[in-house]
C-alpha cells in the first residue's frame, strides 16, 4: 500500500481535447478516495494515467515516493477494476484470479494458497471453475475485485465498478465494498457519476468538472459547504433548488437578499447578482398559522404543485414557485417541458402523510439559516 | 474487398436462419441444384477416369461406367512415381508456411491494430497495396532473392517466401480491433508484457479467425502449382501439384494414372473442407478472394 498524488497534471489528448487541467492531488496510504463529476468531465482520465494506460502531457504522478511518469503500468504494481470487469472470458474464475501472480512469476503454491484466499474473502468458493459468461452481474464483479485485489497492490483503482449492475444489487456491492476497504485499508482510488456511491463510500470526494477538481473534501464538507454553484447542485439527491436573486445593503452590516418572494437578510453579503439556493430537505410545509407570518425570521414560499413522487416514508413535491431559475451547470438534461419563465422549478421533500396533489398550492417554509448563497457572475459560494 | 470481418466475433444471423429452414423448399434451389451439378461433373469423371483402363479413357464418346474396375490404377502411381514424397514434401510445406503465416500474420496484426508507431498507417496501406500486385509480376524478383538465398530446389524455396503474407495480416488486424480493449489493458496492468497479452489474451480469444486463415493458406499453399514449377526441378523435391505433371508426357498421358493421383491429391483438401467448411465460406465471403 502507498500513497498516491498528482501534481499539475494536464492531459490534452491528440484532437486538442483537454481531459485534465492542472489537476493536483494527494491519496493518502489507505484512503478511499473517490472521483465524481459528469461524463467527460475527465475522472476516468485521471484514473488511467495513475494506472500507465495513458501518458501525461505535463506533470507529475507519484505513486509511493516515486514518480512513475515512464513507468509500464505492470511496473507500477496497481490494480484496477474496469467497468466493463474485463474479464478473460476464456479462462474459468481460478485462472482469472491468478493470471497476475502468475505473470509476475509467482510461486504455483502461492498463487494457490492467495487466490484461494481472496476467493474465499469475496464468496467466490463455488465459482472458482466457472467462466465468466457463467456467472451473474455481480459475481462477475466480485471475480473482478478479487482479481485486482489478490495481487495486493499499492493501489486499488475503480473504474465505474457498479454502474453494470441492477439497482438493487448495486446498493448490495456497494456496502461489500465499503466493509472490504475497511478490513483491507487498501488506498483506493474510485471514479464514479453517481453522487449517492461518492457520499456513501469515500473518505474524501473529488468533484471535477472540465478536467479541473472544483472542491475535495469529506462527503460531510462538500455536502454541508459547497465551494461553488457546481458542486452544490451535483451533490445531494434531488439536486439543489436555485433561484436567480439581488443582495442589497441594508444598514451597516446586514445585507437584504431577496428572490422572488423570497426575502431575509444576512450580514456580510457583498451587493449584487446572487444565486440563492435551498436543499429540498429544508423545504417543509408551514404550519397553518405561519401563512399569515411571511417574515424575514421564517420566509416562506408559495409552491405550486405539479408532481408528487412518492418514497415510502416521505414523498418528493415537484412544483414551481416565484421567480427566475438559476442554473448550476451540473444538471445531466434539461426538462423536457418547458417552464414558464416567470416561475422557477423546485422540489422538495415531505414527510408522507397529507401530501398535496398536482395542482395545489402550498406554503413552504425555509430555514433562512440553511440557505446556500453564490455569486451570479463567478459561482463561488458566500459564506 | 468488404469489411464484414468486423462482425465476426459472433455468429452471424443467417446461420441460424438457414439451420431453422435447412429442409425447406426454396425456389433458389432450382438454380443451385442445376449449378451443384455442374461443379460435380469434371469430379464425378475425375472419379470414374480413374477407375477405367487407359483404353476406356481414350474411347469417344466418354465411357461413363466403366465395364471393368481397375482399382490397380492407384497402386500404379504409388509405384511408379514417388507419390508418398511428393505427398510428405506438400505436407512440410504446407504445415510450415499455415504455421509460419498464423505466427507472423498474428504479430504483424496485432502490431497494427494495437501498437501506436510512427507512420502506422501509411505502412499499413502500403502492406494493403502490394495485394493488387499479381504474382507473376513479382515472381522473378522474388526468384532471384530465393537464388541468392540458395534456397532453389529445395522445400525451403516454397516456405521461406510464404511465411507472411499481407491478406493475413490485414484479416487478423480487423479482428484483433475488434476484442475489447479493456481485456488487453487488465492484463497489461496485470503485469503482462505486450507478447504475453499477445498469446495469452488475444490469441485465444482469436480462434474462429485463425481457423480461417489457417484454411485459406492451407488451401492456397497445398494448390500451388506456378512457385514450385520454377523453384523445383528434382522429382524428389517436388510438391504433388507438381508431381501431377510428370503423368503428362510429350507423347501420350496416362489419364487414368493422373487421374488416380489427382483423387489422392484431393483427399486431404476435400478432408479439410468437410471439417472446416465454415472457416473456408467465412474466409471466401470476408476476403473477396477465391480460395
Amino acid at each position: 500500500m502507498a500513497r498516491v498524488a498528482l501534481h499539475n497534471v494536464t492531459k490534452q489528448f491528440h484532437g486538442g481535447t483537454l481531459a485534465l487541467d492542472d489537476l493536483s492531488l494527494e491519496i493518502a496510504d489507505g484512503e478511499f478516495l473517490i472521483l465524481v463529476g459528469p461524463s467527460g468531465c475527465g475522472k476516468t482520465t485521471a484514473l488511467r494515467l495513475i494506472a500507465g494506460l495513458e501518458k501525461a502531457t505535463s506533470g507529475t504522478i507519484m505513486i509511493g515516493d516515486t514518480a512513475v511518469n515512464g513507468v509500464s503500468p505492470r511496473d507500477r504494481d496497481i490494480a484496477m477494476v474496469f467497468q466493463n470487469y474485463a474479464l478473460y472470458p476464456h479462462m474459468t474464475v481460478y485462472r482469472n484470479l491468478g493470471f497476475g501472480l502468475r505473470e509476475r512469476r509467482t510461486p504455483k503454491r502461492e498463487v494457490d494458497r492467495r487466490v484461494r484466499e481472496i476467493s474465499t474473502i469475496l464468496g467466490l468458493d463455488d465459482l472458482l471453475k466457472r467462466r465468466p459468461a457463467q456467472l451473474s452481474g455481480g459475481q462477475r464483479q466480485r471475480v473482478a475485485m478479487g482479481r485486482a485485489l489478490v495481487r495486493e497492490p499499492k493501489a486499488f483503482l475503480l473504474d465505474e465498478p457498479l454502474s453494470n449492475l441492477d439497482a438493487k444489487l448495486r446498493v448490495q456491492m456497494r456496502a461489500e465494498l465499503k466493509r472490504l476497504h475497511a478490513k483491507l485499508g487498501i488506498t483506493t482510488i474510485y471514479v464514479t457519476h453517481d453522487q449517492i456511491e461518492a457520499m456513501t463510500l469515500a473518505d474524501r470526494i473529488v468533484v471535477m468538472s472540465a478536467g479541473q477538481a472544483l472542491q475535495i473534501g469529506t462527503p460531510q464538507e462538500v455536502f454541508s459547504r459547497p465551494a461553488n454553484l457546481f458542486v452544490a447542485g451535483f451533490i445531494g439527491s434531488p439536486a439543489m433548488n436555485m433561484l436567480r436573486g439581488r443582495a442589497s445593503a441594508r444598514g451597516s452590516a446586514d445585507t437584504e437578499i431577496t428572490a422572488g418572494e423570497l426575502r431575509f437578510t444576512r450580514p456580510g453579503v457583498p451587493a449584487g447578482e446572487i444565486v440563492v439556493g435551498i436543499r429540498p430537505e429544508c423545504l417543509a410545509p408551514a404550519p397553518a398559522d405561519a401563512t399569515h407570518l411571511p417574515g424575514p425570521a421564517q420566509p416562506t414560499l408559495d409552491l405550486e404543485v405539479d408532481l408528487v413522487e412518492p418514497l415510502g416514508e416521505q414523498a418528493l413535491v415537484h412544483g414551481s414557485v416565484a421567480g427566475t431559475a438559476a442554473h448550476s451547470g451540473a444538471e445531466e438534461e434539461q426538462s423536457i417541458l418547458a417552464e414558464p419563465s416567470s416561475r422557477a422549478p423546485v422540489t422538495a421533500v415531505f414527510p408522507a402523510g397529507s401530501l398535496p396533489g398536482p395542482g395545489d398550492r402550498v406554503r413552504v417554509r425555509v430555514d433562512p439559516g440553511r440557505i446556500y448563497l453564490f455569486d451570479a457572475a463567478t459561482g463561488e459560494a458566500i459564506w | 474487398m468488404t469489411t464484414q470481418i468486423l462482425t465476426q466475433t459472433g455468429r452471424p444471423a443467417h446461420e441460424e436462419e438457414r439451420e431453422a429452414g435447412r429442409f425447406l423448399f426454396s425456389p433458389w434451389h432450382l438454380v443451385l441444384i442445376p449449378l451443384a451439378v455442374v461443379m460435380l461433373i469434371p469430379m464425378a469423371w475425375m472419379l470414374v477416369t480413374s477407375l477405367e483402363t487407359l483404353n476406356e479413357t481414350r474411347h469417344f464418346p466418354p465411357v461413363l461406367l466403366p465395364h471393368t474396375l481397375a482399382p490397380g490404377n492407384y497402386s500404379a502411381v504409388l509405384r511408379q512415381a514417388p507419390f508418398a514424397r511428393w505427398f510428405v514434401n506438400t505436407m512440410i510445406v504446407t504445415v510450415a508456411t499455415v504455421a509460419g503465416n498464423l505466427l507472423f500474420c498474428s504479430l504483424a496484426g496485432y502490431a497494427f491494430a494495437r501498437i501506436k508507431f510512427f507512420g502506422r498507417e501509411v505502412v499499413f496501406v502500403l502492406l494493403l497495396a502490394t495485394l493488387m500486385i499479381p504474382f507473376q509480376v513479382v515472381m522473378i524478383p522474388t526468384f532471384i532473392i530465393v537464388k541468392d538465398l540458395g534456397l532453389i530446389n529445395t522445400l525451403n524455396a516454397l516456405i521461406v517466401p510464404n511465411l507472411a503474407n499481407a491478406f493475413g495480416v490485414f484479416l487478423l488486424r480487423q479482428f484483433f480491433r475488434t476484442l475489447p480493449v479493456e481485456l488487453e489493458e487488465a492484463a497489461r496492468i496485470d503485469g503482462a508484457s505486450r507478447l504475453s497479452v499477445l498469446f495469452k489474451i488475444v490469441l485465444p480469444l482469436s480462434g474462429p479467425v485463425l481457423a480461417t486463415l489457417a484454411v485459406i493458406t492451407f488451401l492456397w499453399t497445398w494448390n500451388d502449382f506456378l512457385w514450385p514449377l520454377i523453384t523445383i526441378y528434382t522429382p524428389n523435391n517436388m510438391t504433388l501439384q507438381l508431381g501431377l505433371t510428370t503423368f503428362q508426357g510429350t507423347h501420350q498421358t496416362a489419364t487414368n494414372l493422373l487421374m488416380a493421383a489427382n483423387v489422392m491429391s484431393m483427399l486431404p483438401v476435400l478432408l479439410l473442407f468437410f471439417l472446416a467448411q465454415k472457416y473456408f465460406i467465412r474466409g471466401i465471403a470476408t476476403s473477396g478472394l477465391k480460395g
